[in-house]
């Protein structure tokens, strides 16, 4: 009986410290440079046709190159975010790091995880000059580039749906003024002026971000991105608030637009099955209402316009916000042979002529210059020159807000634009919960 | 087994059976108690998850308990937990002892309404969403005007559909713990209560709910301390919002850890948590008297 015993124990034992210890082990373990020694790794998004662009890239790159390879692990949008973060944390980070720039990015420099590629950019003056130059300010943190802007450029859009506005018989909005007029106009037809995925907050955002540029003009935000103490009381920041708030109340927003979330679409739905007139968005959006409205970028029923002037606003009506582009930087904790690898890729890898086309081909304006003739002889010639257009002519470009600032900073101003919109902050205490948290 | 085969056979018996815990203990102690001390420990420090961590005192635990957020993301826990509790506990009941019944239809239900135990909450939580959809959801598309509310964009009907969601998805489980309890009722008790001249729902206050008195605790206690860690359907449908009309403990930790880059505050609502959960267990366990192991037919 007792043999019995011991030997079970022996047993369970046997059985449970080998598990135990291959369970602590996948906490450690993991993509990292301590893979195959020879090859750089790097992680990007997955989601078609984009994902197929960049690792067509790499394959190419990987296919003609003699000095290493590149390994690509793909993630989808929201997991990425939260697994790179924890992925640098943990010192395991991969040898080039797809990201925003912006705060984020200037997150990693202030830890170290990032390399300055200014000496690299300076020896290679053709990577950096084929480039739009506005592409490298979310790049550059204290002067310094860390990152290698690619890809494409997205500024948001103001689109619209031309049936709806020739059934109502009105015109697209000039100012500001327009918009507030047209309002009653559609919502006496019972369609929602505007489609809203609120939910998704940063959806809420870009109606800021052009009200402050239109009104105050870039000063306002770039006040903020600085650090100044008090910036979000700029008279021009109370007016956009008061402003979008006044829009809300009018009922400018589709019915329930706080529980839509813009990843399921439901907001891109909205414009092209005609239940909303206009929508801002990003420039991505052309590409989701051609493949999933059916005949209405075909048969010429989205409209597209930048956002127009408000009366007595300081902003240039051609000043833009968005996405300059996205950006690759290099884990400072990976090998020197990887470095090298991911410098080669860099500068003979990234949008070469067929990474260029393919970008075009998917509705999206790649960061590279001299597209243009590309650009006129693709499917959606007249979007993309649109969007060519406002990119190379913006006297200011601005990022992206949550992706400008710190993760700190973005999530309680998400925070508060999600209660702006919800009515349940006044102007004044939104800039009063936003200054408490400049320059963290 | 309990053959005794002499004072050595029982000396090693004594000798061995706490190794056999061993394996349990090694896990216990790497997956919870580990962690637990990092969380602690962490909660004294400011870090952003990417770069080095620098202790700094009770900065983060002064920053937590300032915080007008923390308060209110305490209230709606323990809103969602008593709704919840409050809705749940009778229904389960009920349909526990109902479907204890030994005909064939209610074994035939039973199985029907462990339907919703086999989904995950994530796919629950996008199911939902998809049908609450304002414009495109189950009001539009059956054109019935009382169905296609802002569900999840006001603050208390968002509360409600949480609420709702959560009691469809665990009451099954629940009824079937009361099943089980409702079943090792004996026969006895209710065919002397008969003799006495008790109807049925006599017979359900002064014998069925007495009797499942300990099953009440085990699914309270798992009631209460599961909807202190509601996450991952809260996350999907609502993300915490209307503003933070559903932004639970749990949630308000992610979105500081992982969306604000803030380890240290998270840390310290994370012990916030724990601190909670045990008490509340403590206190069910009190509740339920020191003994119980006490026999539940005394008496009868």
């Amino acid at each position: 009986m007792a043999i019995h015993l011991s030997r079970r124990t022996l047993l369970g034992l046997a059985a449970g410290i080998p598990a135990s210890a291959a369970l602590a082990a996948c906490g450690s373990s993991g993509p990292g440079k301590d893979g195959d020694g020879g090859a750089a790794t790097y992680w990007h998004l997955s989601g078609q046709p984009q994902e197929g662009v960049r690792t067509g890239a790499v394959e190419r790159f990987n296919e003609a190159g003699s000095k290493g390879r590149i390994e690509v692990t793909t993630f989808e949008n929201d997991a990425y975010k939260t697994k790179i973060k924890t992925a640098i944390g943990a010192g395991k980070a991969p040898t080039i790091i797809w990201g925003w720039g912006g705060g984020t990015l200037r997150s990693y420099v202030r830890a170290g995880q990032v390399d300055d590629l200014t000496p690299w950019f300076d020896r290679n003056p053709e990577v950096k000059n084929r480039l739009f130059p506005s592409s490298f300010g979310a790049a550059t943190v204290d002067g310094k580039i860390y990152a290698m802007p690619f890809e494409s450029v997205e500024p948001i859009v103001l689109f619209y749906n031309k049936r709806v506005f020739d059934d109502v018989g009105v015109e697209p909005p000039q100012s500001w003024d327009d918009i507030m007029a047209l309002v009653p106009r559609f919502n006496a037809e019972g369609i929602a002026p505007f489609s809203l995925g609120g939910q998704s907050r940063w959806t809420n955002m870009m109606w800021l971000e052009f009200l402050f540029d239109r009104i105050g003009g870039p000063e306002v935000f770039q006040a903020v991105f600085d650090g100044e103490k008090d910036a979000w009381s700029h008279p021009a920041a109370i007016d956009a608030l008061t402003k979008v708030q006044d829009l809300i109340k009018a009922d400018g927003f589709i019915k329930g637009f706080s529980s839509i979330t813009a990843d399921s679409n439901a907001d891109q739905a909205l414009l092209y099955t005609g239940k909303a007139a206009m929508m801002l968005h990003g420039s991505w959006s052309y590409g989701i209402q051609q493949t999933e409205g059916g005949d209405f970028v075909s048969g010429d029923g989205l409209g597209f316009m930048n956002f127009p002037p408000v009366e007595g606003g300081k902003g240039d009506p051609g000043n833009s916000v968005g996405n300059p582009a996205q950006y690759l930087s290099i884990s400072s904790k990976a090998t020197a042979e990887q470095k090298e690898i991911a410098k080669d890729f860099f500068a003979t890898g990234v949008l070469g002529d067929q990474e260029v086309k393919e970008w075009i081909d998917t509705g999206a304006v790649p960061i590279a210059k001299g597209s243009e003739k590309l650009l006129a002889e693709s499917e959606g010639a007249e979007f993309l020159q649109f969007v060519y257009g406002i990119a190379s002519n913006a006297k200011t470009f601005g990022q992206s807000w949550d992706q400008a600032l710190s993760p700190t900073a973005a999530e309680t101003l998400l925070d508060n634009i999600a209660r702006l919109f919800q009515l349940s902050v006044s102007p004044q205490q939104f800039t009063d919960n936003l200054n408490e948290v400049i320059g963290k | 087994m309990s053959t005794p085969t002499g004072s050595t056979g029982r000396r090693d018996r004594r000798g061995i059976l706490p190794w056999l815990a061993v394996p349990a203990l090694l896990f216990f102690v790497g997956f919870a108690v580990v962690p637990l001390v990092g969380v602690l420990l962490l909660s004294f420090t400011t870090w952003d998850g990417i770069g080095g961590i620098h202790p700094s005192g009770l900065t983060s635990w002064r920053a937590v308990l300032t915080d007008p957020g923390l308060p209110h993301a305490l209230w709606v826990t323990f809103l969602v937990m008593a709704v919840s509790w409050a809705v749940q506990t009778p229904a389960s009941i009920l349909l526990g002892t109902f479907l204890a019944g030994r005909q064939r239809y209610r074994a035939v239900l039973s199985l029907v309404y462990f339907v919703p135990l086999l989904l995950s909450s994530a796919a629950i939580a996008v199911a939902y969403k998809a049908l609450l959809d304002p414009n495109f959801g189950l009001g539009a598309g059956l054109g019935t005007e009382w169905l296609s509310k802002d569900w999840l964009g006001r603050p208390w009907l968002a509360f409600g559909v949480v609420v709702f969601i959560v009691s469809w998805q665990f009451i099954p489980f629940h009824s079937l713990i009361y099943q089980g309890g409702v079943q090792q009722i004996p026969r006895s008790l209710y065919e002397a209560a008969a003799l006495d001249g008790a109807g049925r729902i006599r017979q359900f206050f002064s014998i069925t709910l007495p009797q499942l008195k300990y099953t009440i605790i085990t699914s309270s206690t798992l009631m209460v301390i599961g909807s202190l860690t509601f996450f991952d359907l809260i996350f999907v449908l609502t993300e915490g919002g209307p503003g933070d009309a559903t932004r639970v403990l749990a949630l308000d930790m992610y979105k500081r850890g992982f969306q604000a880059n803030l380890m240290g505050p998270a840390s310290a609502i994370a012990v916030v948590l724990v601190l909670m959960g045990l008490a509340i267990a403590l206190l069910l366990r009190r509740l339920g008297g020191r003994d119980a192991g006490e026999s539940q037919l005394e008496g009868a």
